[in-house]
């Protein structure tokens, strides 16, 4: 099986193979002089060494990198790491006296591209890809066409007009093909680059969803002509231009639809492993690994297909999945991802040195540099003219030119040049030239230029800002106000489609989808809270907040039990928090130091009660707040975040008498208190 | 509306004052005649509080919809912040049922409940809950750190611009107004 494995890595077989025939050769004819302490099986474990050390390779230079600042914030990373790949490749090659390590198309396409895919398509964020849709597929689709009609015939006309030296044997069968796997903008050289720049998000997701949908579109092209260069471009028929043609929607299509099925039956499983919970991870990731293959067997769009597997199926995992394995899940994906992208940029660093490979012609390199920037910067303009007059936010001529300097090419056009067969394409090296010129100018050049271009231009850019509760409810208001509006004025227009959607997706979708309790709490606005008050906890605990204080718990009093009118907040803060009146001996029952820890701050958290450094803790929801606590709501009572304000507070609620820890009336048993984190169908309260 | 000249006149000085062009005027006054049955005015069918129109004419319609036309691509900056702040108060205003220029605890409370109301698992209590931390989010956005004294009244405008500051609603806050044939007259 070694042996089988050594092509995909791209390394040379004989000598793997020499080495175990000489083994083999030598074990025939000497007996074993002794008994040998130690034995050198280097060929045993060669493979999958060469590939960790690679790995481990990749990742020490990613550490030697980020060691000094000042590099890191001028040059992407991305530079660095193919710059890298051509200084090892240099060093292998002076060495080995031939290159031995590439980017084989094999390995890239089924284990390099699809945890970078996955992990795009999974925390793309939904919202902002639908709300641009139009835009991205308008680029994907009518921009790669132009781009790759465009630069074939430019080329083509180049050679015809006699500037490209004549040992270039190609036909404008060929240069379209080529046209067609340069011109398409890709998804990790876009990821690499663009996550340094941090330019707005509508930006981002345009620029960085035209690179995913492209793919199919690439994929159709490239298939197409790769047929027609086969067939000869004698034997092409009309015909064969319409089933192209038709080619296009049945890539694409069933791409996304091989996704959707696969997101579909994700969720579903998720939804019944509740008692085997450590294998959510494996699941999201084998069914999104199989939607990749499942599509790549099909012939079929993969990137398409994994990217709608992630869209599609994260509301529902999220949802069913315990919070470990929604923390696992995304911090393996994030480390398959850049861990993929890393050894990407080197194996195309060093495949580059290899030049019995290709072969330079000057015409061409250069040709081909100035059409795709020049097409593309034309076909932006193009669009972002035609799209405006649908918009609602125009795309200004900042926006264009970065989008157009943003196109990005890489892995992908370098794996697809390097798959073509030489047999029917004569000028296969001097293409495999133009895509490594092409590929390094577009990471290097352009990657180092953009940041200062995005800063001279004064882009606007993202701002990092926390979630915060406000801006959650307005977002909500808003859905429903356009959404209302939209209906009075009568106009079907998005909102009201998207509410369709959302109605449907609530009473159909989710029920079949997602688990019973998950469905039942199921709110963005609850989500946002639960979350920021878990984050507040974090952080209170983090800066040293002392949960357990030397004078014991201090506890303020519950409001008076006269009082039903107004409470004032105010007064509370007065009382000086004495006298616990808590049921305390909960917390003496309970065994494990753990246990104590967890149940002593939750106690705290949930009442919202201790007051740090003595300073006011502002417990306006704490007035009417503990008895309603049959769902563990933390009160954010952290004054790190909230600011100490207090305001008048209407309660007229009187409190029961509730052991505030587990939320339960005083008396009953709780036996396992860090259940109560997660939120338990309510007791009632009488 | 009386004969086609005091008609034009009428719609240029709508024109005008909303800002909508003629046509979208049209559209809007057949879609006004649609909701209205032909009365002049819309009734208000929620039993209202104080605050609530109990009528709405065709103007008053008009007016409220010019807060959601989309933002034109050659405004100025004071343009823009115009408008910007005219979408705003038109918020603030959704949110201030008692319209005393503050949005209390209680009002906000109010509007969470009603966004949460479709879920029905959601407790009462636990929108309150939702209502004060956001009210308390607010109050340090708006106040910063304030002394154990100090009450914090409720939302004023200010304030609320000073929440919307990171928020662009010029590109949330809009509806197209222009492809209005494709209305299904069914409703």
């Amino acid at each position: 099986m070694l042996p089988a494995t050594l092509p995909l890595l791209g390394m040379p077989l004989s000598g793997a193979g020499a080495g175990v025939a000489d083994g083999a050769a030598g074990e025939s004819v000497l007996p074993p002089a002794g008994l040998a302490l130690l034995r050198w099986q280097w060929h045993e474990v060669e493979a999958p060494y060469l590939v960790a050390v690679w790995i481990l390779v990749a990742s020490l230079a990613k550490i030697v990198f980020h060691l000094s600042r000042k590099v890191t914030s001028v040059v992407p990373e991305s530079c660095l790491l193919i710059l890298l790949g051509l200084v090892l490749g240099g060093i292998v090659l002076a060495v080995a006296k031939k290159a031995e390590y590439q980017l084989e198309p094999g390995t890239f396409f089924l284990f390099l591209l699809p945890p970078i895919v996955l992990d795009s398509g999974y925390f793309m964020p939904s919202r902002l890809f639908f709300d641009n849709l139009g835009a991205i597929l308008t680029y994907a689709v009518v921009g790669t066409l132009w781009n790759s009609f465009t630069t074939g015939a430019a080329l083509w006309g180049i050679q015809q007009a006699g500037l490209m030296a004549p040992t270039v044997r190609a036909g404008l069968l060929d240069f379209l093909l080529f046209g067609s796997l340069i011109s398409a903008v890709d998804p990790v050289a876009v990821l690499a680059v663009f996550e340094e720049v941090h330019v707005n998000e509508t930006l981002f997701i345009i620029v960085f969803g035209e690179s995913l949908l492209n793919d199919a579109v690439t994929v159709v092209l490239y298939k197409v002509y790769n047929s027609f260069v086969e067939m000869g471009s004698v034997n092409v028929q009309a015909i064969d231009y319409v089933k192209g043609v038709a080619s296009l929607f049945v890539v694409s299509l069933g791409g996304a639809a091989v996704g959707l099925v696969f997101a579909f039956l994700l969720a579903l499983t998720t939804r019944f492993t509740k008692r085997v919970r450590i294998i959510e991870p494996l699941l999201v990731f084998l069914l999104a690994y199989a939607a990749y293959l499942t599509a790549e067997m099909a012939s079929l769009s993969a990137i398409l297909a994994v990217t709608m597997c992630g869209v599609g199926c994260k509301k529902y995992v999220e949802a069913n999945i315990s919070h470990k394995s929604r923390t696992a899940v995304k911090y393996t994906m994030k480390t398959l991802a850049s861990c993929a992208e890393t050894v990407i940029f080197m194996l195309l660093g060093i495949s580059a040195v290899d030049s019995s490979k290709w072969a330079w012609d000057t015409g061409l390199v250069l040709g081909t540099l100035f059409f795709i920037l020049l097409f593309r910067a034309l076909g932006v303009v193009l669009q972002t003219w035609v799209l405006n007059q649908f918009r609602l936010v125009p795309l200004d001529k900042i926006d264009q030119v970065v989008m157009s300097y943003g196109g990005l090419r890489g892995a992908v056009a370098f794996a697809l040049v390097i798959l073509l067969d030489k047999t029917k394409v004569p000028a296969k090296d001097y293409f495999v030239a133009t895509t490594i010129v092409v590929v390094f100018f577009t990471v290097i050049v352009q990657g180092l230029t953009i940041k200062p271009l995005v800063k001279w231009l004064k882009v606007k850019r993202s701002d990092h800002h926390k979630p915060t509760l406000n801006q959650e409810l307005h977002e909500h208001t808003f859905d429903h106000i356009l959404a209302a509006v939209e209906d009075v004025v009568g106009h079907h227009g998005y909102h009201y489609w998207r509410d369709r959607w959302e109605q449907f997706d609530k009473k159909y979708l989710s029920q079949l989808l997602m688990r019973r309790s998950a469905y039942r709490i199921r709110d963005q606005i609850w989500d946002v809270y639960y979350k920021l008050n878990i984050r507040d906890a974090i952080s209170f605990v983090d800066q040293g907040g002392h949960v357990l204080s030397s004078s014991g718990l201090t506890l303020p009093s519950m409001p008076s039990r006269n009082s039903a009118a107004e409470t004032s907040v105010t007064n509370l803060l007065r009382e000086s928090g004495s006298g616990a009146c808590l049921d305390l001996q909960v917390i003496d029952t309970v065994r494990s130091g753990k246990d104590r820890e967890d149940a002593i701050m939750h106690h705290l958290l949930s009442g919202g009660l201790y007051k740090p450094r003595r300073r006011g803790a502002w417990r306006c929801a704490q007035a009417h707040a503990s008895f309603p606590l049959h769902q563990p709501v933390l009160r954010r009572s952290c004054p790190g975040r909230a600011g100490r304000g207090t305001w008048q507070c209407t309660c007229h609620q009187r409190p029961p008498r509730l052991c505030l820890w587990t939320c339960r009336r005083v008396g009953t048993k709780a036996s396992h208190p860090w259940r109560a984190w997660r939120l338990p169908p309510a007791p009632r309260l009488p | 509306m009386g004969s086609s000249q005091s008609t034009s006149e009428e719609v240029r000085e709508l024109v005008g004052k909303t800002g909508f062009s003629s046509d979208q005027i049209e559209q809007l006054h057949r879609r006004f005649k649609q909701l209205s049955g032909n009365q002049l005015t819309i009734r208000n069918l929620r039993k209202a509080p104080t605050g609530l129109a109990d009528e709405i004419n065709f103007e008053d319609f008009l007016t409220i919809m010019s807060y959601f036309r989309p933002i034109e691509t050659n405004m100025d900056e004071e343009q823009l912040e115009h408008c910007r702040k005219e979408k705003l108060r038109f918020l603030f205003h959704m949110y201030d049922s008692d319209s005393d220029g503050r949005i209390t605890l209680e009002e906000y409370r109010n509007v969470v409940e009603e966004l949460l109301s479709g879920n029905p698992h959601i407790e009462k209590e636990s929108a309150r809950s939702i209502a004060d931390g956001a009210m308390m989010e607010a109050a340090s956005v708006c106040v910063g750190q304030m002394q154990p004294d100090q009450v914090y009244e409720g939302i004023t405008f200010d304030d609320f611009l000073k929440i919307w500051q990171g928020i662009d609603i010029e590109t949330k806050m809009h509806v197209r107004f222009l492809n209005m044939e494709t209305i299904a007259l069914c409703h």
